[in-house]
């Protein structure tokens, strides 16, 4: 048992830290935002200047060959910033996926050095219903993906269709002939895109070596980076309210005196200390080869930080008056993140059922 | 960074395991099963069976004063598994509350004295603390102790004394001089309770028991030599003790032990000719218990780890007593759902199925636990005060 992070990762926090306070203002941040784009290539550059997008890449191809803990303390510092570039979409998710491809190690350099964006598109309305035919040596894929984040930005997207009884993994070009994205903003000032595929037709090397399960490990392990940020943000939300219960002063006092307001902020710290917690087994757990295990830990993990991510950002805005309602404070921002990540990757009542179906309670 | 328990800790889990497995006494276990009351020699016959194997019915010892000489996460796991095993939880008031503060306060003659008898279960104590007008507000306590030559007269009431109708002796908090403001005037002290002037009179509480009393003091005599630390002191004393019983103050051993009582009845009781775990509104409050269970555990081991380097017990403690008691209290309200209309039979009468019997008692008897110990609301009063300094 140890919960103590080595003198590396407090450097890599560190690191990362100071990114943020220096190089990703909430000023910048707002500017980017208001950008055609919505992200920024330089900041992307930045973030892979300072090793982080070759975290996750084995050292055989040239990453540093980190790990979910590594990845834990990353996203508990950038999560703060509120980062419009695909930092967990690309260099957690699709890494993690990538790095059970061989045959994908020249496509890792790249994204290493932040020449190349990959993004996981799979979720679909109703289960995975995109199809893939044989055509020849070629594949070909028709199907439609949902809220597809970051699916704009990306260089590559890896789609999942079904072929035959096996669930196949593709890499497809965001420009292949037959691909179309419908993109629009989300709450949490990111994009998604909706995916149509008609005919999209791909070389055999397309397919990855990865199938369903190396897909699920990999969406673990994203979910698990997933509750580190939003821990990461939690605090900040956190620090920021206790900071203003004592500085904004109502009836002659600072409103931190108020009896009532100390056990709501008392209420948000418990939710914050167990979110945590469940963030360290996340991070444990999310590469654990029993799958029942991992799913289990990983549903237990996001049903706490779901509920904590609800009632602390709430109560942030709640203990801020009308401050808290409006766009000019970070908060206002940190609540709807941690809105949105309440709604990825599984609701609470979707990892609640995973949780009992991997528990086997009849 | 690293979730598991090292291989001599899982060792040590195995040898607890199977201790408790072996040697408690199964009409003890039964009696724990159905949450009915222990009586004095049962309790007794726990400890001594303990303190035989290695004085492990006093966890927290270090080992010159005798003790086991445990880390925190052995302590945890001790407990951890002597809840899963079904046995009782120790009474705390001797070997976790007043031997911390004799061997950290006391004299020579006192540790000599009192010590050996608290690990050799030969002495009950009890906690004399809480006044009819000094619950949460303690220190606004009156029972008084007036210096007597080489004696102290004490004159007052104490409540809500746990199990004092078993005690040989009581550590009391009285007030020595009443000029001074609030903590000051307080005083530690360490009375027989077979002195004359003491009575113990029986609280009956909601669930019919008798765990708790008022005692009477009148011009009780108590030896100079039996109060701890300095005079007016005693304040330091009490906060100290309050320090203790971290390792086991959320109760996880026995939340999970009840969370598996739980998901049995519910496995046992059916629903529109189903098993009751698998409807899934009630599966899914069983479940949300569960996932609070298995973080609560992880925050658990994080505050001990860090006490373990050396960092003091700190009001993290309060996080780990309001959400411990919560879920022992989430359980049991379950639990009585669980067994439905069968869980109205109350005093004796058990017309239903074995498992209901008593669990009303049981539910009813539980909502001590957020008012005891620092009630739940003056924990969250601690965390906002001291963590985060509101
Ligand atoms: C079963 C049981 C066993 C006990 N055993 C012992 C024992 O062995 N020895 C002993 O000395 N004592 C014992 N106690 C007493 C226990 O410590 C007190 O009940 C407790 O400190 C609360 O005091 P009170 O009952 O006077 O309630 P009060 O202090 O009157 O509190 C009433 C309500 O007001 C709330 N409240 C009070 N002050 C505040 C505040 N500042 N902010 C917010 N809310 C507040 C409380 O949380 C509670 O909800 C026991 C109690 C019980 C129920």
């Amino acid at each position: 048992m140890d919960f103590s992070f080595t003198e590396e990762l407090q450097q890599l926090e560190d690191t990362v830290r100071r990114f943020v306070a220096k190089d990703y203002t909430f000023e910048r941040r707002r500017a980017i935002l208001a950008s055609a784009e919505g992200w920024s290539r330089e900041a992307w550059q930045q973030i892979a200047d300072l090793g982080l997008l070759a975290l996750n890449v084995p050292e055989a191809h040239g990453g540093l060959g980190g790990g979910p803990v590594d990845t834990l303390v990353v996203m508990n510092a950038l999560g703060p910033g509120l980062p419009l570039e695909p930092y967990l979409a690309s260099a957690v998710a699709a890494t993690a996926l990538l790095r059970d491809c061989p045959a994908q190690a020249g496509l890792m350099e790249k994204m290493a050095a932040g020449e190349r964006i990959a993004v996981i598109a799979d979720a679909e309305p109703h289960g995975v219903a995109t199809l893939c035919r044989a055509a020849g040596t070629d594949f070909l894929l028709d199907g439609r993906k949902c809220v597809v984040a970051h699916a704009a930005t990306a260089d590559l997207l890896i789609v999942s269709a079904h072929l035959g009884d096996d669930l196949a993994l593709f890499l497809v070009p965001r420009d292949a002939p037959g691909l179309a994205l419908d993109s629009y903003p989300t709450l949490d000032g990111t994009h998604a895109s909706e995916v149509r595929l008609d005919g999209v037709r791909l070389p055999a090397a397309a397919r990855l070596e990865a199938d369903g399960d190396a897909l699920e490990r990999a969406l673990h392990i994203g979910l698990a980076a997933l509750c580190a940020e939003a821990v990461g943000i939690m605090k900040a939300t956190l620090d920021t309210t206790v900071d203003y219960l004592r500085t904004r002063r109502q009836f002659g006092q600072p409103i931190g005196r108020l009896q009532a307001l100390q056990h709501r902020a008392a209420d948000m710290l418990m939710h914050y200390e167990q979110a945590k917690s469940m963030s360290y087994l996340a991070a444990m757990r999310c590469t654990a080869q029993d799958a029942r295990e991992r799913r289990r830990a990983l549903a237990a993990a996001k049903v706490t930080v779901n509920r904590a991510a609800r009632f602390i950002g709430q109560q942030a805005v709640q203990l801020h008056g009308g401050m808290g309602m409006t766009d000019e404070l970070i908060v206002s921002h940190w609540f709807k993140r941690l809105t949105a990540i309440e709604l990825a990757c599984g609701d609470s009542d979707t990892h609640l059922q995973h949780f009992i179906e991997a528990s086997a309670y009849v | 960074m690293n979730l598991d328990f090292t291989d001599a800790e899982n060792a040590f889990r195995a040898e607890v395991r199977a201790f408790v497995r072996e040697q408690l006494p199964q009409a003890i276990r039964d009696k724990v099963a159905n949450g009915l009351h222990l009586a004095r020699k049962e309790h007794l016959q726990w400890q001594r069976l303990l303190f035989e194997r290695g004085c492990w019915n006093c966890p927290g010892w270090p080992k010159a004063f005798g003790g086991p000489g445990w880390s925190p996460v052995e302590q945890y796991i001790f407990e951890e598994e002597c809840a899963l095993g079904g046995a009782p939880r120790l009474v705390p008031f001797g070997s976790k509350m007043v031997a911390p503060v004799i061997m950290q306060f006391g004299s020579p003659w006192q540790q000599q004295r009192f010590l050996p008898k608290i690990l050799a279960a030969e002495e009950w104590w009890c906690q004399g603390y809480s006044e009819p007008g000094a619950g949460s507000d303690l220190a606004s306590l009156r029972t008084r102790a007036v210096k007597k030559g080489d004696r102290y007269v004490v004159n007052g009431q104490k409540t809500w004394n746990t199990l004092g109708q078993h005690a040989d002796w009581i550590f009391c908090l009285v007030r020595t001089d009443p000029e001074a403001k609030a903590q000051r005037g307080i005083s530690f002290l360490l009375i027989d309770m077979k002195s004359p002037g003491i009575t113990v009179r029986p609280i009956l509480t909601l669930d019919g028991a008798h765990e708790v009393n008022e005692i009477w003091f009148e011009d009780v005599a108590v030896p100079a030599e039996n109060l701890v630390g300095e005079e007016n002191k005693g304040w330091t004393c009490a906060k100290f003790l309050l320090g203790f019983e971290r390792s086991n103050i959320a109760g996880i051993g026995i939340a999970k032990r009840e969370l598996a009582r739980l998901k049995k009845i519910a496995a046992a009781e059916t629903k529109h000719g189903k098993p009751l775990i698998g409807d899934p509104l009630f599966a899914a409050r069983v479940a949300e218990i569960e996932i609070e269970l298995m973080a609560l555990e992880i925050t658990n081991l994080r505050v001990l780890s860090a006490e373990a380097e050396n960092k003091a017990p700190g009001p993290e403690a309060s996080i780990l007593k309001v959400k411990g008691t919560e879920l022992q209290q989430a359980i049991s309200e379950l639990v009585l759902q669980a067994v439905g209309p069968y869980a109205l039979p109350f005093g004796g009468a058990a017309p239903g199925p074995a498992h209901a019997a008593n669990r009303a008692a049981q539910y009813l008897n539980l909502r001590k636990l957020s008012i005891y110990g620092g009630s739940n609301e003056i924990q969250k009063n601690i965390v906002a005060q001291m963590i985060l300094e509101l």
